[in-house]
């Protein structure tokens, strides 16, 4: 612990060249907690207010449909894809494969174009044939 | 967890990380990370394929137990992972041991709060009277 030892640390983050391994490492830490916070209070909240009536839903719709909402929720399945295609990525680095670096560094190029591809495949069919 | 009486090389030093451990908490997140892969994939499924998303038609959809059993699930399941994958990026930038605690316990009252929330909504959803 820092505070009572303080021991050399790695200079972790303002040493090394930026790669794709590292951006999707600190992606996979950010889109889940944006989906841990902001993912689960949408779907509790889209819960409660199809619980609470049609006043509820409304205003939920409402919010939602409004500019500001569509970048939230577009933003939201953004995280979703991408933490979904890089936890399948750790889940296969767990078993000790894919640690090669061209590997490595192709399926974590993967995640970010799958992710990309997906969200505009999902909001390209909601906004083209669900009004 | 053995200290210093096995026999074993790994049995001499299992458990003597800095936490002394941890192996449940990883691999629990592990776990509940296959199943969301599965009810992640079953959401934007059924909302993608759904009829329409009026109030309505979503409402029918979670008053039936094929919608509303994956969806607990989900919620459970969720806001299970969230908690743990939380916990790791508090435990990793929160060293000082009361404030870890504090944070801890925080997203601990805040899980299990937004879990029961979600929860009580959906059934009042699937077990209640009409919309």
């Amino acid at each position: 612990m820092a505070a009572t030892n303080p021991r050399p640390l790695s200079p972790h983050l303002t040493i090394w060249r930026w790669g794709p391994h590292m951006l999707v490492s600190i992606l996979h830490r950010v889109t889940g907690a944006g989906l841990s916070i902001v993912g689960l209070a949408m779907l509790t909240w889209w819960l409660t207010a199809l619980a609470g009536g049609t006043d509820a839903y409304t205003a939920f719709t409402k919010a939602a449909s409004h500019p500001v909402g569509l970048i939230v929720l577009i933003a939201l399945s953004w995280a979703f894809f991408q933490h979904l295609l890089s936890g399948i990525r750790h889940l296969a680095m767990d078993t000790g494969a894919a640690f090669e670096l061209d590997t490595n560094k192709r399926f974590a190029i993967l995640t970010i174009v799958g992710s990309v591809v997906l969200t505009a495949a999902l909001w390209a069919y909601i906004l083209e044939y669900r009004p | 967890m053995s200290r210093g009486e096995s026999a074993t090389p790994l049995g001499r030093v299992r458990g003597l990380g800095s936490a002394h451990e941890g192996g449940e908490h990883w691999l629990t997140e592990r776990v509940t990370s296959i199943a969301l892969l599965l009810l992640g994939t079953w959401l934007v499924a059924s909302l993608l394929f759904l009829p329409s998303l009026d109030q309505r038609t979503i409402f029918e959809w979670l008053r039936a137990p094929s919608g509303a059993v994956p969806m607990a699930l989900l919620i459970v399941t969720g806001f299970k992972h969230a908690l743990d994958g939380m916990k790791v990026i508090v435990d990793d930038y929160v060293h000082q041991p009361g404030n870890n605690f504090a944070m801890n316990s925080l997203l601990l009252f805040l899980a299990i709060g937004g879990g029961a929330l979600a929860l009580f909504a959906l059934a009042r959803i699937a077990l209640g009277g009409g919309a």
